[in-house]
């Protein structure tokens, strides 16, 4: 094979993968393009302040809907945060071979597969149902069993990479397994387990099928974590479906805000991880 | 001082722990308010048909009621059904009513079916250049359906229509792809006017559709249409309005050809004779007037309510909305109920009770 | 340390090794238990219908009669199709973020990419109905139907939704998972192959050829393995593109219907318990599909992580 042919061979393949990675970032803009422009004219201070309005009251917004979404986050993370990283610490730190702890990683890859909607159809035969209503904390739930093996992935492989000789260097001063954990190992992980968490935020902040069936939604505000609730995915999801452009509108103006959030949450992470490895 | 603050650690992780665990045990019931200026929260679901109306009429009632706060969610009818019986929900709300089993299925009691408001199923196409006004037959309706009918210039169509000119176009029939009242409705009027249509598809709020796209809600097949030239499908009379979409011109049970419009859904209520428990099917009325796919949404409660408040809150709250509730109906493209309906179904509010009193006088 | 610090250490050492084993547990014990709620609604549907639910074609709610071989074909034609674009557009961007770009092009694409990874899915389901759908309607179906008509594949009338759409909407969906993947097991391949390469006078071409894709076979095997098991379950966005028809078409331009889709659209409105319980049977074979693939998949992960498998040695 002739070098000039070699070349030309070489710079076409480069070139192809540029292209590719090109096309991949088309979709992103042409998203993220539609739902700005389309968002930008219904977002104001209403949108933020207000509950939705019937249909032909103007200033109607989404309050109730952006705080559910965060009061149903937090319960998720409230729940899935501790058992995750609680889990992930065993996995690397008791155990990391035995077939308990290969059976557990795979339940972890198992439930990172499992399409959302099953979570809600399972949350509300085993929960809705036995409490006799839905409520923000039947949506929370749900949301943590999406959230659990996330947090799992993330903090297992943040655990692993603070470096062996670390534990090392403790258990020949004498310390304790659990100082070790909980004062070293952790503290040097901490801010690839906080980006972990984060986008595990951000993901579950934009589910919609597993809280159809859980928190319901509701057009004003939960007086308390046993009511239904409003989240930002499902309300986006019901006044995209509705006959009128007003809601179309309002359907725009959330699907902005819960990509800032998500965005933002990204971001965030991506600069903590960042200022970590620098 | 490591083990001190480690063990605080682990505690604050376990109490968290405890506190989550707990708080998805715990099943406190919400205490029912006796007074009548506590607060009352009442949650319903299920129609997504009579959401924008309904939306409409809680903000209404709220005004004068402030106490009261009514959460409806539009699950679809289904789901409607489906959690009133499972007694999830406070009240339902369905456009095709309970069948005997799914009656007998409720854990709760009795359910009384209260009709909120009329609605008319349009057929919809989507004809570039087309004729503005269309007719269809129900023999060609159901065919088309059925795809047996294929194409818009078939000789069958252009029998109904003299002198109107249709492009060879094909046919792309659009559905709902979700259950619904309205596939209900529609499936109900096909039943009752053709026999193959009958024996091959039948009736339900989902269906085995022969033919066609499917599309989600009333908007969903809204969008398929305005997309897709060529195209026809049945939705709310109210979505087809909203859309600008054109639709078809039926021929009624006295042979003539009537519009959707809630004049005409109106007077297919009226013409029809409704038993006392609610559950009519009014599709294929008579009358010359009549629109013939028209139907009932209803309110579904139970005669005996657990809990007083809530029981009261909505009784009161259903008899507002069939009476001076009604006349929000128009501007949003509902019918209103008949006069005469509506003194029945303040009688049928009057039998519902808790505890074993009635809840309104 | 004093005896009796040493007593409380163990025990708060005992504690925190119990509590860790107790969480790890309790997430196999959420697989289980939730596998265990769907077969048991799923009861009244398997005791009916047995092995036929899954070879049979029809799905029809008013008569009682439930089969889920539409949705099956639907969800795995739409998933391949997914593969089948995300997958070199995928390892395209892969090579080009370990192989190519400088360090601070590396950052702001490899978080422009995982973005396309966070965007949720009903906002990808709203964007495809009123950008997408139009588009391959009105551009890319006539198209391919004027060159490549002759093929089943292409026939029928162009609509816009369907499974093109829905295949089209699933690779952009997934296509993140699989650079991440391929990516990661592209940077686990050692240097020193690399530049043994480019030392005997491969172009970059040639070295990545030679001495990075052979290394990192089976994990990126493995990657696109988890791009499908994602694609499988996705809900949302097909639900609104497929066209939802539960029939099986050859022509990618026909409506399709997805497993998962026809859970979202149906759920609420199976009034019956039959009908309830065939969807969650079709929800525990999509789980049952996750569960093997991701056997499928950790094996072939596990199997690069062991050691090096072709490549210069």
């Amino acid at each position: 094979m002739n070098d000039r042919l070699r070349k030309y061979r070489n710079t076409m393949m480069m070139g192809i993968f540029i292209v590719a990675t090109l096309i991949a970032l088309i979709p992103l803009f042409g998203v993220l393009g539609y739902v700005v422009i389309n968002g930008i004219s219904a977002l104001d201070l209403d949108f933020f302040m207000n509950l939705p309005k019937a249909m032909g009251v103007s200033g109607g917004g989404m309050a109730n809907a952006i705080v559910g979404t965060l009061i149903m986050v937090l319960i998720a993370s409230l729940i899935g945060m501790p058992v995750g990283i609680l889990a992930a610490i065993y996995l690397t730190e008791y155990d990391r071979t035995s077939w308990l702890s290969i059976a557990v990683r795979f339940a972890t890859d198992v439930l990172t597969g499992i399409p959302s909607i099953i979570v809600g159809i399972v949350i509300y035969t085993a929960v809705v149902l036995r409490m006799g209503h839905f409520s923000a904390l039947a949506g929370g739930l749900a949301l943590s069993i999406i959230m659990i093996p996330l947090i799992i992935r993330s903090t297992e492989e943040m655990l692993k990479l603070v470096s062996q000789s670390i534990r090392e260097a403790g258990y020949a001063l004498g310390i304790s397994k659990r100082i070790i954990i909980l004062r070293i190992i952790l503290p040097t992980a901490a801010k690839g387990i906080i980006t972990g968490a984060m986008l595990a935020v951000a993901r579950v902040s934009g589910e919609t099928a597993p809280l159809l069936f859980t928190a319901l939604g509701n057009q004003y505000w939960a007086r308390s974590l046993n009511e239904p609730i409003a989240a930002l995915p499902v309300q986006i999801y019901q006044y995209a479906t509705s006959p009128y452009a007003e809601w179309h509108q309002l359907a725009w103006a959330g699907s902005l805000v819960l990509i800032l959030m998500v965005v933002i949450l990204n971001l965030i992470a991506r600069f903590a991880f960042r200022s970590r490895s620098n | 001082m490591f083990a001190k603050k480690s063990k605080l650690l682990t505690g604050i992780l376990a109490g968290v722990l405890a506190l989550s665990l707990v708080g998805c045990g715990a099943n406190p019931s919400t205490p029912a308010g006796q007074e009548k200026a506590e607060p009352v929260n009442l949650t319903g679901s299920g129609s997504s048909f009579v959401y924008p109306l309904f939306n409409q009429q809680i903000e209404e009632y709220r005004k004068s009621n402030p106490h009261i706060t009514i959460n409806y969610q539009s699950t679809g009818s289904g789901a409607g059904i489906k959690q009133v019986s499972e007694q999830t929900i406070d009240f339902g709300a369905t456009d095709g009513p309970m069948t005997e089993d799914q009656q007998t299925a409720a854990k709760g009691g009795k359910i009384l079916h209260i009709p909120l408001t009329l609605g008319a199923v349009a057929i919809s196409y989507n004809l570039p250049n087309g004729p503005k006004e269309l007719k269809i037959g129900p023999a060609v309706l159901a065919d088309i359906f059925l795809g047996k009918i294929t194409t818009w210039n078939d000789q069958r169509i252009a029998t109904e229509n003299p002198g109107v000119t249709l492009p060879d176009t094909k046919i792309t029939v659009a559905h709902r792809s979700d259950g619904s009242g309205t596939t209900y409705i529609f499936s109900d009027y096909l039943t009752a006017v053709n026999p193959e249509w009958s024996s091959k598809v039948g009736k339900g709020t989902s269906l085995n559709w022969p033919a066609g796209i499917g599309g989600k809600g009333n908007a969903g097949v809204a969008g398929a249409i305005t997309q897709t030239p060529g195209s026809i499908g049945y939705l709310e009379l109210a979505y087809a309005i909203q859309n600008n979409l054109s639709y078809a011109t039926l021929q009624n049970k006295e042979g003539k050809w009537v519009a959707p419009s809630l004049q005409s859904t109106s007077a297919a209520a009226a013409a029809a004779t409704i038993p006392d428990d609610m559950r009519v099917s009014i599709v294929n009325a008579p009358g010359a007037d009549a629109y013939p796919i028209a139907g009932f949404a209803w309110a579904l409660v139970y005669q005996d309510q657990k809990d007083k408040a809530k029981g009261t809150a909505l009784i009161n709250f259903l008899n507002w909305a069939v009476t001076d509730g009604q006349n929000l109906s128009e501007k949003l493209h509902y019918a209103k109920l008949p006069a005469s309906l509506v003194s029945r179904v303040e009688t049928m509010l009057k039998s519902v009770t808790s505890q074993g009193q009635p809840l309104m006088k | 340390m004093s005896k009796k610090t040493k007593l409380t250490a163990s025990i708060g050492d005992q504690t925190l090794r119990l509590l860790t084993l107790l969480m790890a547990i309790s997430v196999l014990v959420l697989m289980f238990w939730m596998g265990w709620q769907m077969f048991q609604s799923a009861g009244p549907s398997i005791d009916k219908f047995g092995f036929g639910f899954i070879t049979g074609r029809v799905w029809d709610p008013v008569k009682e009669q439930f089969g889920a071989l539409p949705f099956i074909y639907g969800t795995l034609m739409t998933s391949l199709l997914a593969l089948l674009i995300a997958t070199p557009i995928g390892l395209g961007v892969a090579i080009f973020l370990n192989e190519m770009a400088v360090t601070k092009v590396r950052m702001v694409v490899a978080f422009l990419v995982e973005m396309l990874a966070a965007i949720p899915s009903v906002v990808y389901g709203l964007w495809g109905i009123f950008i997408l759908a139009p588009w391959l309607r009105e551009t890319i179906q006539p198209a391919l139907a004027k060159w490549f008509g002759f093929l089943p594949l292409f026939q029928g009338t162009p609509l816009g939704f369907g499974m093109l759409a829905g295949g089209l909407i699933l690779a952009i969906m997934i296509l993140p998972t699989i650079a991440a993947i391929s990516g990661e097991v592209m940077a686990a391949v050692p240097n020193e192959q690399r530049e043994a390469a480019l030392a005997l006078g491969a172009t970059k071409w040639e070295m990545i050829r030679i001495a990075v894709l052979p290394y990192a076979k089976s994990g990126i095997l493995g990657g696109i393995m988890l791009g499908l098991g994602r694609a499988l379950g996705e809900t949302m966005a097909v639900t609104m593109l497929i066209g939802n028809r539960p029939d099986i078409l050859p022509s990618l331009f026909a409506p399709a219907y997805s497993m998962a889709a026809v859970i979202a659209n149906e759920f609420t409105e199976a009034t019956y318990d039959l009908y309830l319980s065939a969807l969650v049977e079709i929800g525990l074979i999509l789980f049952g599909i996750t569960l093997i693939l991701n056997v499928f998949a950790r094996l072939l992960v596990w199997s690069v992580a062991r050691g090096p498998k072709g490549g210069i040695s």
